[in-house]
């Protein structure tokens, strides 16, 4: 499907087990990195034949001389297959961190490199590309830096038209992209947003989504809303991106997922939502949504929740713009399928990744918190009963859930009226049981709503022993004032 | 977590909206000690609530995620040539010749067989080369473009552009699609023919020209046959042509080898 190197990337003869612990691993790590706000990853891209895979000289280390005997073949052997063979092999020693060590630290290397990636021997430029690649993807700053002489020759190419060379041009480049603000600090000046809004308009798939991983890695920069996205949103990159975000057939999820991020880093940090709203945004990932939802149902949704993610994010923040509400209201939103969608989406989540449903439901939230119609869609699509089953899941889905029925409960009367006689009260009850405070409180909020706006409730509350429930909380600080006031209300009206 | 049967059904069926149900809010609803309000709420791009999906999306940048892909195998095919004129290189895969055509023919000068990286190169070059025009209109006027995509500046010499590339760009001093047109006929190799020993001009393939060669001054070990090389260079014009579509001045690499 998208990744249609992955099948090679697993190491042979690793168990489910061994696998498992390594992805643990590695999410602990990326966690612990997020925390400090150094959340980087580089792409590798590996495309080994099958006959070097078994010919077992992967994994090689290099010495200097290696190195050297390589080059000099590649730049002056006599016959192609040869200086194409040297190249490969230094390639594959390449991915060694002690090759790429000691070939960074050979005076003149990287010239010769360089000379050979601008050469016109087609195969051979590409086999220096790679070359170039495995040193990019380093996690060593030295190595990845020693690149730097050959991105001005790796942004012309990016005008070209061979699609695998250009592919490997910005999978090099993205990696390079986020080796640090010095590399980023270089590569703006030469014209890096210009030369990828040119490449944008290929048609190829596999150039589009390497494109999309290079510019998402820009825009994560931590300078990124200061110094790099004014000038994207200046260029013709948004409608470009927004146009490969069309659902239809020809949406290819690899891609999409690449600029949904790229998106995600725009919007988030709030430089200027309005022009992308203007572009039509909010259309193009409302039915995006419904699209995604549509291949749930279908069942079409191997790694979907990666492209589901970004795209409720852009949605959520971009709803708390004002001009959403100059553009004529939540126009493009009013279609309640969007509620729709969101359910199927949810229900998608909690079998597939529980952890991204606070994402589904801060979406929720935004879409109902000033909404009378999608209020009343929750209650006439019969979605109250659905919330209340993921009240269970977690403290922090919990709150979200409540927020959005006290969303609901707070239009009034006629609202409430709906919400009870139903399973909401006895759900209500039970969350009064937890100890988590937040959860409590938000539980507090929404009888007080009820109690308020349909009085028969607080008479079913007291029959189903309300008040008991309510005492566990006196004493508590945060609490208490609010229990008070309930317990008032339940017995005196 | 059940939802409604009729749900699907919604969503297949067309737009449309929900009549909203009459609002009515009564002052004292959400009145201390109780807090609610509706609200919008947005979340900046470092905040922990992105936590979880950000490291999903790393931890499939990463590969770590399983997913049902095979790379394609590619297809391999009786050998072919290249079909155009002076150029015997053959492939067995239609990739390999795909890039080979890209780089060495598609965007190459009809004058001077000088292959360019991009069609954009290739139109500055033809303008600032073989255009008499050019020359005529650039003693009045600044006429050298930037090279920058994007960068809309001009200048009067190709050195001023060449000083403008490295400041203000960036660029190497020595970037190799840019190379100074001296004197009035085409290059002279003094200033940019420079050519190690592994350029590709063998075979009567197409001149690469200056535009993409492999900088002598780069290789490793400095050898005496380099100097020797660049020697000759010099010593034959540049407007004598060894049969047609050889690279200018120089025969094939298997004669140039035999001199070692």
């Amino acid at each position: 499907m998208w990744n249609r190197r992955q099948g090679r990337l697993r190491p042979v003869g690793c168990g489910v087990e061994e696998l498992r612990r390594r992805r643990r691993e590695r999410e602990a790590a990326l966690r612990k990195a997020r925390r400090e706000q150094q959340l980087v990853s580089k792409r590798l891209l590996r495309d080994d034949t099958p006959e070097e895979a078994e010919s077992g000289c992967m994994d090689l280390i290099l010495g200097e001389a290696e190195i050297q005997q390589f080059l000099w073949s590649a730049q002056r052997g006599t016959e192609e297959k040869e200086r194409e063979g040297a190249l490969a092999s230094l390639r594959r020693g390449l991915q060694r961190p002690e090759t790429q060590q000691t070939f960074i630290r050979l005076e003149g290397s990287m010239r010769t490199l360089v000379g050979l990636l601008t050469s016109n021997q087609a195969l051979l430029q590409l086999e220096a590309a790679r070359c170039l690649h495995e040193l990019s993807h380093s996690e060593q700053s030295a190595v990845a830096e020693a690149c730097l002489p050959a991105t001005s020759y790796l942004l012309t190419y990016l005008s070209g038209h061979s699609s695998d060379f250009i592919e490997l041009c910005l999978y090099t480049l993205g990696n390079l992209i986020v080796e640090s603000e010095a590399v980023r600090s270089k590569l703006l000046p030469q014209g890096i947003v210009p030369a990828l809004a040119a490449c944008i308009q290929s048609p190829h798939q596999t150039v589009l989504e390497a494109l999309g991983y290079a510019l998402s890695q820009l825009l994560q920069a931590k300078e990124a809303p200061e110094k790099i996205i004014p000038s994207v949103l200046g260029s013709t990159l948004p409608q470009h991106m927004l146009q490969l975000l069309q659902p239809g057939p020809k949406l290819n999820p690899g891609v999409a997922v690449e600029f949904a991020w790229c998106l995600h880093y725009i919007i988030c940090s709030q430089v200027n939502n309005a022009l992308l709203i203007t572009h039509g945004a909010l259309s193009t990932l409302g039915l995006l949504l419904l699209d995604l939802a549509g291949a749930v149902q279908r069942s079409e949704d191997a790694g979907l929740e990666l492209l589901v993610c970004p795209v409720l994010r852009c949605l959520s923040n971009l709803l708390t713009e004002p001009a959403v509400d100059a553009v004529g209201g939540q126009m493009e939103l009013r279609d309640e399928r969007i509620v729709a969608s969101l359910f199927i989406l949810l229900q998608f989540f909690l079998q597939k990744q529980p952890s991204l449903l606070p994402e589904g439901l801060w979406l929720l939230n935004n879409l109902t918190a000033n909404s009378p119609s999608f209020c009343t869609s929750l209650l006439s699509l019969d979605l109250i009963e659905p919330l209340l089953q993921l009240l269970p899941v977690s403290n922090v889905v919990s709150v979200l859930v409540l927020t959005v029925l006290c969303n609901v409960a707070e239009k009034g009367p006629a609202y409430c009226w709906h919400l009870w006689p139903g399973p909401l009260l006895s759900s209500l009850l039970d969350t009064l049981a937890f100890s988590d405070t937040e959860v409590v409180g938000q539980t507090l909020e929404l009888l007080q709503l009820l109690f308020l706006y349909r009085p028969e409730t607080a008479q079913a509350f007291l029959q189903q022993s309300g008040l008991q429930a309510l005492k566990r909380h006196e004493e508590e600080a945060q609490l208490q004032d609010r229990v008070h006031a309930l317990q008032q209300t339940a017995l005196h009206g | 977590m059940q939802l409604p049967p009729a749900l699907h059904a919604r969503l297949v069926a067309g737009p449309g909206s929900a009549e909203p149900l009459p609002v009515e809010r009564d002052p004292a609803a959400g009145a201390a000690p109780f807090r609610f309000a509706a609200r919008l709420v947005r979340f900046p791009r470092e905040h922990e609530f992105f936590e979880d999906g950000d490291v999903q999306r790393h931890l499939y940048l990463q590969d770590v995620l399983t997913q049902v892909a095979e790379a394609p195998e590619r297809p391999r095919v009786p050998e072919f040539a290249c079909q155009v004129a002076g150029c015997c290189q053959v492939f067995d895969t239609l990739e390999d010749y795909e890039h080979h055509y890209h780089t060495q023919h598609r965007n190459t000068c009809s004058f001077c067989k000088r292959a360019f990286p991009s069609g954009h190169l290739l139109d500055i070059h033809i303008l600032e080369w073989h255009d008499s025009l050019f020359q005529i209109l650039s003693q009045r006027q600044d006429m050298y473009q930037c090279l920058v995509e994007g960068c809309t500046e001009k200048f009067k010499t190709s050195k001023d552009r060449k000083d403008h590339l490295v400041r203000r760009h960036l660029y190497p001093a020595d970037f190799r699609f840019d190379r100074p047109k001296e004197g009035r006929g085409p290059a002279t190799p003094t200033a940019s023919l420079q050519v190690s020993a592994g350029a590709p001009g063998d075979n009567g393939k197409q001149s690469e020209g200056d535009a993409m060669e492999v900088c002598s001054e780069h290789t490793l070990p400095p050898t005496e046959p380099t100097g020797e090389r660049r020697a000759c260079s010099r010593r034959i014009p540049p407007t004598i042509c060894f049969g047609h579509g050889a690279s200018r001045g120089f025969k094939s690499s298997k004669k140039r080898n035999k001199h070692q």
